[in-house]
């Protein structure tokens, strides 16, 4: 998976968390994942189709997905409450839209799907071309991970070059 | 803004519950809520509301079709995009559409603000259909 591709989602994780949260935010741990996905705790997955082609899941820890939606409602909530999977969601969603505007600029037209919770412990084991990427966001509310598996669907111009110059 | 009713429609409670208090700091009212296009344009036409602050990527009915749908029954609507996919084509389609601007999320209170003014004529300008964008 090309640089070009990821860089968006940090830059897009960075201005959504650091906005959200008001705290800055810093990248931790960037990792290459073989194996199947393994959920780690309250986890939302956004779809995409188009000349990129693959999905984002947004994973966090079950506490720290409190403690981030709990400053997001403006007051303490419970662990089970609605609320704490459906602000990961909107994270998701809006962390993958500000990222798909930048590759749109780009060049690349693809479709955002609504976000839905990931509730299965593992997930589709990646394949060669839609390796996945896992990183690690380090916020003052704990890590909140991006494990991002998309694959070029065309032979764009750009692709063709990025992928010469590799 | 004060006392003016907003319709507020995404599919996300937590962007929902984000735009009311948005809304409800700066005056307005909440006339309704919709999680998706389809409900945004009978919530339309039960609230009568001032303007609409729309999300784009939802299920059953996407934003933009619905803004369209009903600009077509009510001319004079007042619809905002609300969403995270801020690219050109999707901003255009939802003006051409019928909507009269555009936020992209996260959304600065400020700025949305700002926004709600300028489209209701509020801050001394008045936005038309076709004219008015992000």
């Amino acid at each position: 998976m090309k640089m070009e591709l990821i860089q968006p989602f940090i830059n897009a994780a960075d201005a959504v968390l650091a906005q959200g949260l008001q705290s800055p935010m810093s990248i931790g741990n960037l990792s290459m994942e073989q194996e199947a996905y393994r959920r780690k705790g309250v986890a939302a997955l956004v779809a995409i189709t188009g000349d990129i082609e693959g999905r984002i899941v947004f994973d966090l820890d079950p506490e720290t997905a409190l403690r981030v939606a709990s400053h997001f409602a403006g007051g303490e909530l419970p662990e089970s409450d609605d609320l704490v999977r459906e602000t990961v969601c909107e994270l998701a969603n809006q962390v993958t839209g500000n990222a798909v505007t930048t590759l749109n600029d780009q060049g690349f037209h693809f479709r955002v799907h609504p976000p839905v919770l990931h509730t299965s412990e593992h997930g589709p084991t990646n394949t060669e071309d839609t390796e996945a990427l896992v990183i690690c966001c380090e916020t003052d509310r704990g890590n909140v991970f991006m494990n991002i598996a998309l694959r070029y669907n065309v032979q764009l111009p750009g692709a063709q070059t990025a992928a010469a110059a590799k | 803004m004060k006392n003016r009713r907003v319709l507020v429609v995404d599919d996300s409670v937590f962007a929902r519950k984000n735009l009311a208090r948005i809304v409800e700091t700066f005056g307005g009212q909440v006339a309704g809520e919709a999680g998706d296009g389809m409900t945004a344009i009978t919530e339309y036409d039960r609230t009568n509301p001032d303007i609409v602050l729309m999300d784009i990527t939802m299920p059953q009915m996407e934003g933009i079709e619905a803004a369209e749908k009903i600009v077509g029954q009510h001319p004079e609507a007042r619809i905002v995009m609300v969403s995270s996919v801020g690219y050109q084509e999707n901003i255009v389609a939802a003006l051409q559409r019928g909507a009269r601007h555009f936020v992209q999320k996260p959304v600065k209170p400020e700025v949305l603000y700002e926004v709600i003014k300028y489209v209701l004529g509020e801050d001394g300008a008045v936005a038309s259909a076709a004219g008015a964008g992000a």
